[in-house]
């Protein structure tokens, strides 16, 4: 199959990924977290990923930075392909680790923004020390230049007084403002990548909706691309183009996130968009999904949902993977349901 | 009010802070609940939300006594008549606990490690001698069929399973002892989605079959929704808005209660979010705002709301609110979804 | 809820998937067994175990593996370097060990006594053979050793300046040592866990006094109070009031740094969700120490005492080896290598440092042995 190239989605494409396969090495055996993945971001655009533990997210997208574990293995056959600023198509599973080209990517172009805000802040430096520093590194300024570009980027991030923030320490800023200061890093490289991992998942949602905004229109100002890796179908559901549905290392459903939201096809993405507690069923029983996710170091056969299913199919779920069913220009499903009406 | 299980009133827990000199007292206070009063009914399910640092953990365990309480009363309904719990010494307190307890947030660090899923189940009673022998044996498998547990598991320690069944131990410990009053402090917030849905549906079946009463604490406002009759909003160590559930959601009394359901992500694409923006941070618990808590960051602020503290008054039937304008300001809640807008 | 009214619907129970054996021994592992399985995959702790088993074998049969008593003064041979046992001569090869003879010549040039090795002479040694009488293990009386030469006499690692076998004095120095490292960190451990575990479970004021007083014994200068206190030993005491003042010294000297760990990791256990839980659930504070707070922190605990017998190891050697420790006719490491204090043993008679070997062989096998351990006894951490 191929990555689907789609025309409502517009722009060229930035990122792609093609039968990205990751595995750890473990005591307990090799665990494959990500199996066979295919993916594409658009220029502009915003790829959400939602799942839920062990589902392999995070793991996809911090493959693209080359950020992963020493005990990980990226697959011969997986290919991470990414169009850099200049134009030349970088192959980044090729990349020599801590190699220039890949620092350059790195932060350079694709930068990272995660859930613990704090743990990205050294302790020890200011808040304005931090953001130059990243400034000097990609960026051919002079250091007064730097600062200027950090204060400015502290303001766009909407923290008020950036004058002041920037001289303060990382453990004085609350969560919230911790969580833009580090955003203010992350974009002060001015990446076309911008990977945001469960960035909201700790804040209260106030907060959360403030973050949410910033994003939104920092991404209309600068113009980068977002992937947003969340298990939260609500804030997908706010800031994202294309999502895509990810269940123990497999993407099972991809589409806008209209289709996703209000077409879904796959069981499994319907049975958790059925299992969210909603204000009209107040008291009513939720549907849940029967039994627990899998442990990833016995992974099902065939169709990694079809132990927990309600259309489980004997016999055909259980022996393969299924293969893409195109429903439209920009929504595909990986499930026998629709393959057999398909044939 | 015989049907009233729980009567808080005027709960205070402040923490004090030392100071860093050798010798020094304690010079400050961390007001982290300062003067909350509420009821709960028997059987009903009381919703208690609130951002981090708004205190509503400590309501919770301060009413358990796993956090001893500064000032206030907590009362408790033993066959019609209403016990102090403060009045207790720490061994009758010991013995009152079979009626009141607590499902953690955290599934993992919740149970003991060395300890067998059996034993961990049956605490309470071996704890508080409330069974012997081959009883304990019969009631923890009941507690655990009951909180659908694979009785094989009994012999199995907590690292063979995942959160979602940590948490049914957990639960299953929580009821063992037939108690009448379960705090749920964020019991399904580290849970992913799916197996969310599963244990609220258990912790609402139980409910059903045992009458259990329920303070359920937690951040995420559809959870609270679904499960709650009334919801308490929580804001610096007091309550804001306390409300039957629905009316809080769609007619909201509070400022804060407004910018609290304008923040909720909407499971729908079509449904852009418009957060109210509120100003700042939360204020520090150790120096709260004069007069009303809110007023550094309220949208609606007037020169009264910075001296005068907001009255604690009954607006509507059991619908509580504590602002000076509760009455004049048109406040948004979230969209009333075309369903029940067609049934009402 | 009772027994009686489940609902048929209430007891079904979640489809159990066919699991693995290992999978379920796995599941119904205790603490013990998952420690035990991590630390099987640890080899060089397991070697530093092994080693620390064997010394602690040898310490207690010292009387039985070594050929004569501490005190045994063989005349002719002072200062003879290590023999090593023989298979082959000139004669052939034969499965009895044997050694060749020594004799002791005066040079005619330096008039020094000179040891010779008469390779014409062939002494066998024999096994289980009668030798001078001892008791094992303190209450068995026993002639038997182990190995011995019917003429003349065996000294796999020399003998020192009065004709006393090494390897005999070396097996009950270890024995010696070793105990002396042991009794000292249990003393230690037994002050440590009253001192620290008050401190950690009262908390207040009885901690803040606590953590003052450990404070000020820390800061005191370890050598001089060892040195001082050692010093105060009277001259009339015998060999073993020496030995339990020393156990005494090392513990006084070493439960501080115990006492501290033993109290933060009660604290942030006081704190942990299970123990809460157990309060809630009306659990007293004899049930939640014994039940939550004690297993959980033992592993920790054992780990922190195998951490700290090198440091016991070494002060006794140091302080013996000064002078200031144990006293002849107690043999320890470190009284063993006083003898090894001048140049003329190093020049003459290197084989005066073996135990330092000895030393180094415990210490790290030691400190391999508690890396080991300290990796295995969170067996939760990784799963969570």
């Amino acid at each position: 199959m191929t990555s689907t190239t789609n025309e409502t989605i517009n722009g060229p494409d930035l990122l792609d990924v093609k039968d990205l396969k990751i595995s750890f090495k473990t005591d307990e055996g090799i665990i494959t977290a990500v199996d066979g993945i295919n993916f594409s971001v658009k220029r502009g655009q915003t790829l959400g990923i939602v799942g839920e533990s062990g589902s392999g997210k995070s793991v996809s997208t911090w493959s693209i930075m080359r950020l992963l574990p020493k005990n990980s293995i990226i697959d011969k056959s997986s290919s991470i392909q990414f169009h850099r600023k200049d134009g030349k198509k970088v192959e980044i599973t090729r990349l020599k680790p801590n190699g220039r080209e890949l620092r350059e990517i790195r932060g350079g172009e694709v930068a990272l923004i995660f859930q613990e805000p704090m743990s990205s802040f050294s302790p020890v430096y200011t808040i304005g020390n931090q953001i130059i520093e990243a400034v000097l590194q990609h960026r051919n300024v002079s250091k007064d230049e730097a600062k200027e570009i950090a204060i400015d980027m502290l303001d766009k991030v909407g923290i008020s007084n950036p004058r002041q923030r920037f001289k303060q320490f990382p453990f004085e800023l609350s969560g919230g403002m911790r969580q833009r200061a580090m955003i203010a890093v992350a974009l002060s490289m001015n990446p076309s990548l911008l990977i945001a991992d469960e960035p909201t998942t700790s804040l209260d949602v106030t907060i959360q909706a403030q973050i949410l905004k910033l994003m939104r229109d920092l991404q209309q100002d600068l113009g980068m691309a977002i992937i947003f890796i969340t298990h939260n179908l609500g804030v997908i559901a706010q800031v994202a183009d294309e999502v895509e549905v990810m269940y123990l290392g497999k993407i099972l459903e991809r589409g806008t996130a209209k289709e996703i939201i209000h077409r879904s096809q796959h069981p499994y993405t319907q049975a958790l968009l059925k299992a969210i507690p909603q204000l009209d069923s107040t008291g009513e029983r939720l549907t849940a999904i029967s039994g627990d996710i899998p442990s990833p170091l016995s992974r099902p056969a065939g169709c990694p949902f079809h132990t927990r299913c309600e259309k489980v199919m004997p016999g055909i779920c259980d022996v393969e993977m299924p293969n893409p069913t195109q429903l439209s220009d920009t929504h595909t499903v990986y499930c026998f349901l629709h393959e057999e009406k398909d044939v | 009010m015989s049907d009233t299980l729980l009567e808080i009133k005027d709960l205070k827990v402040h923490f004090p802070i030392r100071s860093k000199h050798l010798f020094g007292g304690v010079t400050k206070y961390v007001k982290a609940v300062d003067g909350v009063s509420f009821y709960i009914e028997k059987g009903e399910t009381l919703g208690l939300v609130g951002e981090s640092g708004s205190g509503k953990t400590t309501v919770g365990r301060s009413i358990l006594r796993a956090i001893e309480p500064t000032e206030g009363q907590v009362t408790f309904n033993v066959d019609g008549k209403m016990l102090d719990l403060a009045q207790l010494t720490d061994k009758e307190m010991r013995t009152f606990r079979k009626h009141m307890q607590l499902i953690f947030q955290d599934p993992y660090s919740s149970l003991n490690p060395r300890m067998t899923v059996r034993d961990i189940i049956a605490e309470p009673l071996v704890a508080q001698e409330l069974a012997k022998g081959k009883e304990v044996d019969e009631r923890v498998r009941d507690a655990a069929a009951l909180c659908k547990l694979n009785l094989e598991y009994l012999r199995r320690f907590p690292h063979a399973f995942s959160g979602g069944q940590r948490q049914r131990i957990g639960i299953a410990r929580a009821l063992i002892s037939q108690p009448q009053f379960v705090v749920c402090d964020e019991s399904v917030s580290a849970l992913d989605v799916s197996i969310q849905a599963e244990i609220l549906n258990l912790l609402m079946d139980l409910q059903a079959e045992f009458g259990f009463t329920y303070l359920f604490i937690a951040h995420d406002l559809s959870v609270v929704a679904h499960i709650s009759k009334r919801v308490a909003v929580m804001y610096l160590g007091q309550f804001v808005e306390l409300a039957p559930t629905k009316e809080l959601f769609y007619a909201p009394k509070h400022p804060y209660t407004e910018a609290l359901m304008s923040a909720i992500p909407e499971v729908d694409p079509d449904q852009e979010m418009t957060p109210v923006h509120l100003e700042g941070e939360i204020p520090s618990p150790i120096n709260p705002p004069s007069g009303c808590r809110f007023h550094t960051r309220c949208p609606y602020v007037q020169d009264i709301c910075k001296t005068e503290i907001p009255k604690w008054q009954e607006i509507e039937k059991e619908h509580f609110v504590g602002c000076h304008f509760a009455n004049t300001l048109t406040l948004n809640g979230v969209e009333i979804p075309d369903t029940i807008a067609a049934a009402d | 809820m009772t027994t009686t009214d489940l609902s048929p619907t209430a007891i079904q129970t979640p489809v159990s998937q066919t699991e693995s054996d290992e999978a379920l021994r796995y599941y119904s592992a205790t603490q013990v067994q998952l420690i035990w399985w991590r630390f099987r995959k640890h080899r060089v702790a397991q070697a530093g175990a092994l080693i620390l088993i064997t010394m602690a074998l040898i310490g207690l049969f010292a009387e039985f593996l070594g050929p004569y008593t501490g005190t045994t003064r063989t005349s002719g041979v002072v200062l003879v370097g290590p023999q090593m046992p023989h298979f082959c001569n000139d004669d052939g090869c034969t499965l009895r060990p044997f050694l060749y003879g020594v004799k002791s010549e005066r040079n005619p040039e330096t008039l020094g006594m000179e040891v010779k090795i008469d390779t014409s002479v062939r002494r066998d040694i024999h096994f289980f053979v009668q030798g001078e009488p001892y008791k094992l293990l303190g209450f068995i009386d026993l002639q038997t050793h182990l190995f011995g030469v019917s003429e003349g006499s065996i000294h796999l690692f020399g003998t020192d300046s009065l004709g006393r076998d090494i390897f005999t004095r070396i097996l009950l120095a270890t024995r010696t040592s070793l105990s002396i490292g042991i009794i000292g960190v249990l003393i230690a451990f037994v002050l440590a866990l009253i001192i620290g575990g008050a401190a950690g479970y009262f908390g207040g004021w009885i901690d803040y006094v606590i953590q003052r007083l450990t404070e000020i014994v820390r800061v005191v200068p370890v050598i001089p109070l060892y040195m001082g206190l050692a010093a105060a030993f009277p001259v009339e005491w015998s060999s073993s009031q020496v030995y339990f003042a020393m156990t005494l010294i090392l513990a006084i000297v070493g439960w501080p740094t115990l006492a501290r760990r033993i109290r933060g990791k009660l604290l942030s256990l006081r704190g942990e969700d299970y123990v809460v839980a157990a309060t809630l659930s009306g659990a007293g504070p004899s049930r939640i120490i014994g039940r939550h707070l004690l297993p959980a922190f033992m592993s920790y605990i054992i780990v922190d005492l195998v951490i700290s017998f090198p440091y016991m190891l070494l002060s006794e050697t140091a302080l013996s080896f000064v002078g200031l420790g144990l006293r002849p006719p107690t043999v320890s490491w470190g009284v063993l290598l006083q003898d090894a204090q001048t140049v003329r043993a190093i020049e003459q008679a290197p084989w005066l440092f073996i135990p330092a070997a000895f030393v180094v062989i415990a210490v790290l096998s030691f400190t391999v042995l508690g890396d080991g351990l300290r990796d295995a006894a969170d067996p939760y951490q990784i799963s969570e």
